[in-house]
């Protein structure tokens, strides 16, 4: 829809990393037992992915899911698609034991780039960043200082974080501060 | 006097001269100079005046453990108080200024304490003051609290325009200290492969070795730290940090490192401080020894300083304390400081040496070098006041009877050493007395222990008792290897660095010199720089019966001061315990606790400041409440507005004009805050029932039903509108604050006792902006907007549908909180701000005005609406407001049914909730109590309720209230008095708490 419009629609700061709001992403809340058989299948055939591991992503297209819990995925598509698929999955999930919601608009999105990446999350986020430590693949809940958030890395110098809309102003001010150049840290 | 010596100084560098100002006049110093050698190359030897007495004192050591030398540093916005000299960093442009003295450094009247000190003993504040009782509040402590603290406290509305942050660093062995202790420790762990963090608090690495001399693998101490520091810097899993301070260990391998960026050189555009908070698998503290003075009379004169110090000053920054130096000690690491005097051209006229055989080799060099070796004697007193002329000698074994009087402009005592054990002991690690080398050490058998009750720290080097160099290095290589292999590694088989220093013949332990010193001389033998604090007074402490080291360290102040005893405490515990006839380890320390020294307020607050001070939740539509006059009003981390003030209109007036529209015509109300929570699963309908008092298992889908939530002791926690959605689905609503807290309370009793149950929950309060149309022509704007049907019949009181209003895709509820025609539009948060200006648009034919939180308030108010907060406040159960009908008889249980059974619970004197009506139409006052006849037991005037929320109704135009009265309900009619905030009484009568349309015709067309 023309109107919907995300939290910061697009801020962006340049720093030592680049940090920016990306606008629209549809999330899709699944809770279920993640081992439950019916949950996998009812995965594969609506969003093609397989089930992620322990913190784990798996990717499809344009769609992915993101480990949160034992009970509880965040499956990532675009915002238009969402309703469509919380609906595909509800309908497949019927006689399972599931709750499906479409929680787009419940979230802000970020994203950082840049080499100093892991070492402005690590500012902010209680969270060991060593390149062997925390790899692409991997999807870590935790906090921002005093925000809860989630982020994963999707390549060496990328990272996405999504976060509570309603402390989008927040997450974007507190990236934005600890990325001021003249702040490097020369940990990792 | 003090002065730069024609050569020497491996820290500074003689080409760049750097300017700096103390107390106003301008002096030089040389780049890598500290503040305090800068000052005593310039012969500004007393830095400060002591605490109690305004003694003047220059410094007595060196480095972190500095007592005396306290300034003020920088200006306006830049100043701090009590930093010390010693570890300041000289950079251009540095002010610093004196601190504890008036008018003067050089004459300070509060000087005259120090000849009255006799009058102010140990404990004397706490005899002085006590009698009589009401002087102390009135008299006494605003007169003590003014002449109290050391430093300025910046001014109060002072912004730091510094700034700060944090960083979580994570590795497998942690070494504090760059000494040759820790540099070992390091390259042995990280030889095994392990990654190792590297911190030393000052800018050098080398610790004291390249002063103290010796012989590493055939090199000078200073070779071999350049040529270690070189492999760990090549190495890849090691990371050195200087500037960086280990200030404390906690649980679990938890370390703080305390960063200093910018304090050398504050020009630059970086962090002022960084707080490293680290995670390390395990710990290894290299922080070394630190000098103990002696006890003697007059051992605070400026010019007495600890002997290890005087070579730092002269082999660090070029820098003699004086030109002859008398020496006084109890063990051989002193001569190194008179070998090192003579070796530079100053003159030592006698060494002092308490032990009666002397020393070893080191003595024999001394007196090769024809220096005067007085064994067996002790110093009688200093003489001298804000600077040292001479001693006087005398037998250590007697009472001060003179020997001999000898010249001299400097003193450089040493007592012996104790080992750093700060950081072990942080987090429990125990020690043990060294008999032979008089000092606490690490008890290697009582570690501190992880979570897996296994050791974490590990001490190496001087900070584990191995103060001499032929053995720091073999034991800080085995600290590094035991750590690295603790820490899962297999640590490489190699040979420790040979090392090798002069022998040295054993101290002997010396805590009163001369032994047998009067009360005339031990009452100017101090302990604690600082505090003021000696010999006399912790004495006193044990005879007045203070035989708690604890408690001794209270009474006297011993230790307490910003350098928290780091030179005193030995020595103090030593007096006590010969004071008390026990011995030293029985008497044991006080605690050690972090920070090892003090770090900055802002280096805590990390980058948390002004706009990121604290996360503040924003709806979607925040941005035009901003734009629009609003008020803000903080409920839990939401900012909302109160009211919104139209321009020359006050807060009252735009809450009356806001009732009003709303109630005339049409208002607007952002909910969005309010919580939401889906709530499916087969066993969902009987998790409600178990987590609302009332029923909503039989909620019909399509309906909504107003509930309420205890906590298991039967106390009103939460409420709101529950609506089945389908067959096993329901929403939840919660209060604004209540979201997160309900939310976790559901996933607990899911977690941790009903996991069998078959729900699932989600928190989707920030997927919708949520938005009440209010009024009587609430109907009509909908209409206008159109898409669904929203009369009375589609949509009755109570009931929800889904929908589309004006192209947005929605979900509307019948509900109301404010006794009109209302209803509580949700929409997707994306399309929240649109949806808004849409209705306000649309809306303004019948003046549709956008209220705040207070008209909100009034409104439910004059409804008798109960609030969570206001009516609750966590002693109040449903029956006490009158919800008696929303507690459900039929069910078995639900959380809070048995404590509302219990006697209290039910018995019939609690108060309850009625209306309160002023009879003079006055507001009554939040909180007041209405009284009652008589006296409690403490001779307090008897009470018999209290007001719970209190509004002027602007649609009544008079004071409405709530209140909880005792058996109020029975009592209608009555009038009652309650108290106010100007004194007096105010009589209010005894109503229903629904003061507008009992009869709900207004919400129900």
């Amino acid at each position: 829809m023309s109107n919907a419009v995300s939290a910061l629609q697009g801020s962006t700061y340049d720093g030592v990393v680049r940090v920016e709001e990306i606008g629209l992403q549809g999330m899709i809340t699944l809770r279920a037992d993640l081992g439950e058989k019916p949950i996998a299948t009812a995965l594969k055939s609506v969003c093609g992915t397989k089930m992620p591991g322990q913190r784990g992503i798996e990717s499809k297209g344009d769609i992915s899911a993101l480990w949160m819990s034992p009970d509880e995925l965040m499956l990532l598509c675009p915002y238009d698609a969402a309703n469509d698929v919380a609906a595909k999955l509800t309908t497949k999930l019927a006689k399972t034991h599931a709750l499906v919601v479409n929680v787009s608009d419940a979230r802000a999105s970020f994203r950082l780039q840049g080499a100093g990446l892991r070492e402005v999350i690590a500012k902010l986020a209680p969270v060991d960043m060593a390149p062997d430590q925390f790899g692409i693949g991997e999807v870590r809940r935790t906090r921002f200082a005093q925000a809860a958030a989630a982020f994963w890395l999707t390549d060496d110098e990328t990272a996405q974080i999504f976060c509570f809309r309603s402390v989008a102003p927040y997450m974007f001010n507190l990236l934005s501060t600890v990325s001021r150049p003249g702040t490097e840290v020369g940990y990792f | 006097m003090s002065t730069r010596l024609a050569t020497g100084g491996r820290l500074t560098d003689r080409d760049i001269q750097v300017k700096f100002t103390f107390n106003g006049k301008h002096f030089r110093g040389f780049a890598g100079d500290t503040l305090a050698s800068a000052l005593l190359a310039n012969d500004q030897m007393v830095m400060g005046r002591s605490f109690k007495y305004h003694r003047p004192r220059g410094p007595v050591a060196s480095g972190a453990e500095e007592p005396n030398a306290l300034v003020n540093l920088g200006k306006g916005v830049h100043h701090e108080p009590n930093q010390r000299a010693t570890t300041t960093e000289l950079f251009d442009g540095l002010a610093a200024t004196s601190q504890n003295h008036w008018p003067s450094l050089e004459f300070d009247i509060g000087a005259i304490n120090s000849q009255l000190s006799r009058f102010l003993p140990a404990g004397f504040y706490y005899k002085m003051f006590i009698h009589p009782r009401p002087l102390w509040k009135h008299v006494y402590e605003p007169f003590i609290r003014q002449s109290a603290g050391l430093g300025r406290a910046p001014h109060a509305e002072t912004r730091d325009p510094d700034t700060y942050e944090h960083f979580y660093a994570f590795t497998d062995v942690l070494v504090v200290g760059g000494g040759v202790a820790g540099l070992q420790a390091a390259k042995a762990a990280a030889l095994s492969g392990a990654k190792v963090l590297l911190i030393e608090q000052t800018a050098h690495w080398g610790g004291r070795a390249p002063v103290d001399g010796g012989e590493i693998d055939g090199m000078t101490p200073e070779a071999w730290v350049d040529q270690t520091l070189a492999e760990l810097a090549a190495m890849d899993n090691v990371h050195l940090r200087t500037r960086c301070m280990g200030a404390g260990v906690y649980d679990h391998g938890y370390v703080l490192g305390y960063e200093r960026l910018t304090d050398h050189a504050p020009a630059k555009d970086t962090p002022r401080h960084r707080l490293w908070r680290i995670r390390a698998k395990q710990v290894i503290t290299a922080t070394g020894a630190i000098e103990r003075p002696l006890s003697f009379a007059g051992n605070d004169i400026p010019g007495v300083m600890l002997a290890s110090a005087i070579r730092d000053y002269v082999v660090n920054y070029g820098v003699s304390l004086g030109d002859r130096t008398v020496v006084v000690t109890n063990n051989d690491d002193a001569y190194r400081t008179a070998l090192l005097l003579k070796s530079v051209g100053l003159d030592v006229p006698a060494i002092i040496d308490a032990r009666p055989e002397g020393g070893g080799d080191l003595m024999q060099e001394a007196i090769a070098q024809g220096i005067r070796v007085e064994k067996g004697r002790a110093i009688g007193k200093v003489k001298g006041s804000k600077r040292v002329t001479g001693v006087t000698l005398c037998s250590q074994a007697g009472e001060g009877g003179l020997l001999d009087e000898i010249a001299c402009d400097a003193v450089a005592m040493s007592g012996g050493w104790s080992p750093v054990v700060h950081l072990w002991s942080h987090c429990g690690g125990k020690l043990t007395w060294d008999d032979e080398q008089a000092f606490f050490r690490p008890d290697l058998d009582k570690a501190p222990i992880s979570h897996d009750g296994a050791p974490f720290v590990t001490c190496a080097g001087a900070a584990n008792g191995h103060i001499h160099l032929s053995h720091t290095l073999q034991d800080a290589d085995t600290a590094g290897q035991s750590a690295a292999q603790a820490a899962g590694f297999k640590p490489k088989k190699s040979q420790a660095p040979q090392a090798t220093a002069q022998d040295e013949a054993p101290l002997v332990p010396i805590w009163l010199m001369p032994q047998g010193a009067g009360y005339g001389l031990r009452s100017k033998a101090w302990l604690d720089y600082q505090n003021d604090v000696k010999v006399s007074d912790v004495q006193l402490a044990a005879q007045e019966g203070f035989e708690s080291v604890e408690h001794a360290k209270r009474y006297t102040t011993l230790g307490m001061a910003t350098d928290q005893g780091k030179l005193s405490n030995i020595n103090g515990l030593a007096t006590l315990s010969h004071a008390l006839g026990e011995d030293i380890p029985q008497v044991g320390t006080t605690t050690f606790r972090p920070p090892y020294t003090p770090i900055s307020m802002g280096a805590i607050a990390g980058e948390a400041r002004g706009e990121v001070f604290q996360p503040i939740r924003q709806t979607p539509m925040h941005d035009w409440h901003a734009e629009n006059g609003a008020y803000w009003e903080p409920v839990g981390h939401w900012r909302r507005p109160y009211c919104f003030q139209q321009s020359g209109e006050s807060v009252e007036q735009a809450v009356h004009r806001e009732v009003m529209a709303t109630r005339d015509s049409l208002g607007l109300l952002d909910a969005s805050t309010l919580g939401k929570i889906i709530v499916k699963g087969p066993d969902a309908g009987r998790f409600l029932d178990m987590l609302y008092t009332n029923m909503m298992s039989t909620l019909k889908p399509g309906k909504c039903r107003y509930g309420l939530m205890s906590t298991e002791n039967g106390f009103l926690t939460d409420d709101g509108v529950v609506a089945r959605i389908d067959e096993d689905t329901w929403l939840c609503h919660t209060t604004t604050g209540g979201a997160d807290r309900i939310h976790a309370h559901m996933e607990e009793w899911l977690q941790t006792e009903w996991w069998d149950w078959k729900v699932w929950t989600v928190n989707v309060t920030e997927q919708y902006a949520q938005i009440a149309v209010v009024g009587p022509n609430a109907r009509k704007l909908l209409e206008k907007l159109g898409g669904m049907d929203v009369s009375a019949d589609a949509l009755p009181f109570m009931g929800w549908a889904d929908g589309e209003l004006g192209g947005f895709p929605c979900r509307v509820y019948r509900i109301s909180f404010s006794g009109e025609l209302s209803y509580e539009i949700a929409v997707p948060a994306s399309l929240g701000r649109a949806f808004w200006d849409r209705l306000r648009e649309d809306g303004a034919e019948w003046n549709a005005t956008p209220y705040g939180t207070e008209a909100l308030h009034i409104m439910r108010a004059e409804k008798g609406f109960i609030m969570i907060g206001d009516e609750t406040d966590g002693t109040v159960i449903p029956q006490d407001l009158g919800l008696d009908w929303a507690i459900s008889k039929k069910k078995d249980d639900y959380l809070g049914k048995r404590a509302q059974e219990r006697s209290h619970m039910t018995d019939p004197d609690r108060w309850k909730l009625v209306g309160l009506e002023t009879l003079d139409g006055s507001v009554l006052p939040d909180g007041a109590y209405a009284i009652a006849s008589g006296k409690n037991a403490n001779g307090q005037r008897n009470t018999q309720g209290r007001v719970t929320s209190t509004y002027h109704s602007p649609t009544l135009n008079k004071g409405i209230a709530m209140g909880l009265v005792l058996h109020g309900p029975d009592r209608m009619g009555e009038v009652i008095e309650f108290n106010t905030t100007a004194g007096g009484t105010v009589k209010a009568k005894i109503v229903s708490p629904i003061f507008y349309d009992p009869d709900g015709e207004k919400q129900n067309v």
